[in-house]
């Protein structure tokens, strides 16, 4: 046992040592949540757009004013004729151009009927929906005031109830995506990185040679990432309570318990890279791309699982971070219980024992 | 000219004799730009939908199979209970729950107006704002149709109406690969650029080959100008094989100029090399430099509106767009590519890549030392 917390103490000063390392491990974390949290929304605001007003009256006008005084638009230009519109497009001044007929207002006082278009720049198409959506939204508001439209028969109205987010802010949906992110860095790239950094210059063989069992070398590796992860799973927290406002709906305890899990989980993933990778280069390859990319793209913060092809569906099962996310989503934002977990808890104890056993199995004790 | 000659020689030797690296150069590209565009579809499609129905009238059916018509939902129950309803919303089984009240028939034919209750789960902001936009707009439609049963249409508009039409530019089937492949193949351009570049003088320190170098006679930008150039090449290259592959598998052809993209690309190019370089000379490990470019090109890449909408930041951040080499190549990927913009339209942000490339390889020569 002495041997063992000697062992974890040398591991300590390998970390400390490096405090260029040490700044980018805790930074990291820091400005991931800082910028998915203020930065980053999937919220369309402030939109440039372009009016061309071929009537220039006072229906037109009022309607630009309400378009003008939304905080989804920004009006920044007015446009002399069709042949100006392709040019601003092109320039990549405007993402939406309102388009209003010549004798606007007459058409609407006496044909009781008057066109509008709108012209979106659909290079991005969710944009172009949105707006497009917004812009409907706010016309039909302005149509629903004229005289001659309030009180018509048979009407149904809608009433909307946003759950669990009713501000509708980005962050409780990146807050726990970030956290799987940063977990699945700190322990599973910095771990496997060390221990194939001992087989690349030689003191591995050292440490083979020594009474100490193996696996006991490998488990005080880990430990100062461990650690280091608690530390940012603490100070991911807090930002996210403090600094973005997302409150944490359901059981600390569980949460936090459900965040160790999953970055024994990781550590075992490293564990396993570890024993793989015979260079530094080749494990930091198979940490970027087999894990980093797929925690990105297949787990379901950033991109809905649901729109993927089905092979791809599939294979997001085996990214414990999907796992992960899930869970957190549910404990932290809609504050519910264990028992809506437990499965996919399961499934992460699952893939811990797994990792663990096979990266057991694997470990050389003997070097070529 | 001579000595420059020789170390692009040497340069090209060590890439090329190295299969693994030179793997990876080619092949992460080609995997990535073929998977990554299927995985990253904002497209909000298949909303999980449950009605909650007190009502049970022939209306309320009606508007329920309207509604199960369309392409955007998929009904997961029809039920009578919201708390049933709500266990669908926790298990992540529904994304938004329709409530038709009891009274709902009743009160549409004899009191004229009534009122329909959705509960929206809005941790994806985005997908509850659409998904309530079309489904406010089927009830719309629906409602059209009541009062079409009741009323008899006259010939002319009773009430005032502006009918909106909506087009969409450049992109008319709002096909989502289209705007991704651009902006993915940028990524890839730029992570192989700075990661390989920032990896090569390190590994020159770590085993020792760098003393060598700094007792030659070699001048400085003689050294730096080597270790850019091969990756200039490489980075051009994967631009080619990027294009010939978003044209093969997703049949892209750029609207504007091919040549527009090279020009950018090869001062753009030059930026991200500088950067890596960089790094290179600031590190004294491997690892540390990976660290550190992963962490620089994390931020770029992720605020440089590949993702979301750089107008939607806040100020601060788009302040700090204007220093990101990679925002202004996904924009100008974007313009030339899906508008056919020309060379004149993104004069501006050639020449700000430009500055970038002149500052960071400039600070790189400067800061690599021949002394330890």
């Amino acid at each position: 046992m002495r041997q063992f917390l000697f062992f974890i103490q040398k591991e300590f000063y390998h970390l400390l040592r490096d405090p260029r390392t040490m700044i980018i491990l805790f930074g990291m974390p820091l400005m991931q949540i800082l910028i998915f949290g203020f930065a980053l929304t999937n919220e369309v605001k402030n939109s440039r757009i372009a009016i061309l007003d071929n009537s220039k009256d006072e229906t037109t006008q009022a309607i630009i004013q309400q378009i003008n005084a939304s905080r989804y638009f920004d009006v920044v230009t007015e446009l002399n004729g069709y042949p100006d519109l392709e040019p601003a497009f092109q320039a990549g001044k405007i993402k939406m151009a309102i388009v209003f007929p010549a004798q606007f207002q007459q058409s609407l006082l006496h044909t009781n009927t008057a066109p509008i278009q709108l012209i979106a720049d659909a290079t991005d198409p969710n944009v172009a929906n949105t707006l497009t959506n917004y812009a409907t939204a706010i016309l039909t508001d302005y149509q629903r005031r004229l005289p001659g439209n309030v009180g018509v028969p048979f009407s149904i109205n809608t009433e909307i109830r946003m759950l669990y987010n009713p501000q509708q802010k980005g962050s409780y949906n990146f807050v726990p995506g970030v956290m799987a992110m940063v977990l699945m860095l700190v322990c599973a790239m910095m771990t496997s990185i060390s221990i194939v950094r001992e087989k690349e210059m030689g003191t591995m063989e050292i440490i083979l040679v020594s009474p100490i069992v193996p696996i006991r070398v490998v488990i005080a590796k880990m430990v100062p990432y461990f650690l280091l992860s608690s530390i940012n799973i603490g100070s991911i927290l807090l930002l996210s309570v403090f600094v973005l406002d997302v409150p944490i709906q359901g059981n600390l305890v569980l949460l936090v318990s459900e965040c160790l899990l999953f970055t024994i989980t990781v550590l075992a993933l490293g564990l396993l890279i570890s024993s793989v990778a015979d260079s530094q280069q080749i494990a930091m390859l198979i940490s970027l791309m087999g894990l980093f990319l797929p925690t990105i793209m297949l787990s379901g913060f950033m991109f809905p699982v649901e729109n993927m092809p089905v092979p791809l569906q599939v294979i997001s099962n085996i990214v414990p971070a999907k796992w992960f996310y899930y869970i957190v989503k549910n404990i932290m934002i809609k504050g519910l219980p264990f028992e809506y977990v437990w499965k996919e808890t399961l499934v992460l104890v699952g893939m811990t024992v797994l990792f663990m056993v096979v990266s057991i199995r694997k470990f050389k004790t003997r070097l070529e | 000219m001579r000595v420059l000659r020789i170390l692009l020689e040497k340069e090209f030797r060590q890439v090329f004799r190295n299969p693994a690296i030179l793997r990876m150069i080619f092949m992460m590209p080609a995997v990535q730009l073929l998977i990554m565009p299927l995985a990253a579809d904002y497209e909000v499609k298949n909303i999980n939908l449950c009605v909650v129905d007190f009502d049970h009238s022939s209306y309320s059916q009606k508007l329920v199979n309207k509604i199960s018509a369309t392409k955007y939902f998929r009904l997961v129950d029809y039920t009578d209970s919201y708390d049933k309803a709500l266990r669908y919303v926790e298990n992540d089984e529904a994304d938004l729950v329709l409530q038709i009240p009891a009274s709902f028939e009743k009160q549409l034919v004899k009191e004229d107006k009534t009122t329909l209750f959705m509960a929206l789960n809005a941790i994806n902001g985005v997908k509850a704002n659409l998904g309530g936009a079309y489904l406010q707009r089927i009830i719309a439609d629906f409602n059209q149709e009541v009062r079409m049963e009741w009323i008899q249409a006259p010939r002319v508009n009773p009430q005032p109406t502006v009918s909106i039409s909506s087009l969409n530019w450049f992109n008319p089937l709002m096909n989502y690969q289209i705007f991704m492949v651009p902006g993915i193949l940028v990524i890839l351009v730029t992570m192989v650029g700075s990661f390989l570049s920032a990896l090569n003088i390190v590994k020159e320190k770590e085993i020792g080959t760098i003393e060598q170098i700094n007792v030659t006679p070699i001048r400085k930008y003689q050294f730096v100008l080597g270790k850019l150039i091969p990756f200039w090449v490489l980075g051009l290259m994967i631009l080619t094989i990027g294009l010939l592959i978003s044209w093969a598998a997703y049949g892209i052809v750029p609207v504007g100029s091919v040549l527009t993209i090279y020009v950018f690309a090869a001062v753009y190019l030059l930026a991200v090399l500088g950067l890596g370089l960089l790094v290179s000379t600031l590190a004294n490990t491997q690892q540390q430099a990976m660290l550190l470019s992963f962490f620089l090109m994390m931020i770029f890449i992720l605020l440089g509106g590949l993702y979301t909408s750089i107008d939607s930041m806040p100020e601060w951040a788009q302040t700090f767009t204007k220093f990101n080499p990679v925002s202004y190549f996904i924009e100008v990927m974007r313009m030339v590519v899906l508008k056919g913009s020309k060379l004149y339209d993104i004069r501006s942000h050639l020449l700000t890549v430009f500055l970038f490339a002149v500052v960071l390889n400039g600070f790189a020569v400067w800061n690599y030392r021949k002394r330890s």
